[in-house]
């Protein structure tokens, strides 16, 4: 492992991250994952990228994985949400892991504009933007055995891309 | 937070804050409510003025306010969004049902 100044120099690096399921740790998640990104040099726009994938995948572990009929709320150990995340070269690895309730039909659950929860005004587009906003989405989930969402995302390629336009 | 919506004639401004996410959406879905139904408001603008952030959720209280009021013929505007909440109102296609200006 090399820490470069300014150039990206990083080869390889890795973090590991649990906290409880509540909704104020969505903005601790992605800023933690934008802080370990930083030495790689992103652009404002794949941290914004980044950020908004990891706060879908949070967000979901919270109020799906881990809804209130499924793990009630007078626990006294507060259900956890598991966050790892891993640099090699310049790619992005993003792991998030709850041990909730599972999906059972995960390709209608990653459908846009599908949500098991219209009324707390969800709009069913979380896995579409990770989808959207990161490379590659793989989604591994049975009921009652937890989900795990794996995100990557090269970095660098936004000059080419924007080249297009 | 309060001071962030305000009623003008028949609209209801809501001033965004500036990280939009599922933890803030809650308390802004609700408080808007509240003014739909108390104040008798026909449209309501968002204003993205400060936002620097917003995931689906901000797509979820932009829906819900929609639904609510489209209802009765109203109209929801987004202002002063920068590129990248424009560009999330337009992945889910809000720009057809809402009126996104500058």
């Amino acid at each position: 492992m090399e820490f470069g100044t300014g150039s990206r120099t990083i080869l390889k690096n890795e973090m590991k991250l649990h906290f409880d399921a509540i909704s104020v740790n969505e903005a601790f998640a992605r800023v933690a994952v934008a802080a370990f990104v930083a030495p790689l040099n992103p652009t404002m726009e794949e941290l914004s990228d980044i950020k908004t994938a990891v706060s879908e995948a949070v967000t979901n572990a919270i109020i799906h994985g881990y809804d209130e009929e499924f793990s009630g709320k007078d626990q006294d150990v507060c259900p956890q949400v598991y966050l790892q995340c891993r640099i090699s070269e310049d790619v992005l690895y993003v792991e998030v892991e709850d041990k909730g309730k599972g999906i059972e039909d995960i390709d209608r659950a990653m459908e846009p504009l599908f949500t098991t929860k219209p009324e707390m005004d969800r709009s069913g587009m979380g896995f579409a933007f990770m989808e959207a906003f990161m490379d590659d989405l793989e989604v591994i989930s049975a009921p009652f055995q937890g989900t795990l969402v794996r995100m990557q995302k090269k970095l660098g390629t936004i000059p080419w891309i924007r080249q297009e336009d | 937070m309060e001071e962030n919506f305000r009623v003008i004639d028949n609209y209801l401004m809501v001033r965004m804050p500036e990280e939009v996410d599922h933890h803030k959406s809650v308390y802004i879905s609700k408080t808007a409510d509240e003014y739909i139904m108390n104040e008798g408001v026909g449209n309501v603008v968002f204003d993205f003025e400060v936002t620097r952030f917003m995931d689906s959720s901000g797509i979820g209280v932009i829906i819900g306010r929609y639904k609510k009021i489209s209802y009765f013929g109203g109209k929801v505007f987004a202002i002063n969004a920068d590129t990248r909440i424009k560009r999330t109102l337009m992945i889910c296609g809000l720009h057809k049902v809402i009126e996104i200006m500058e």
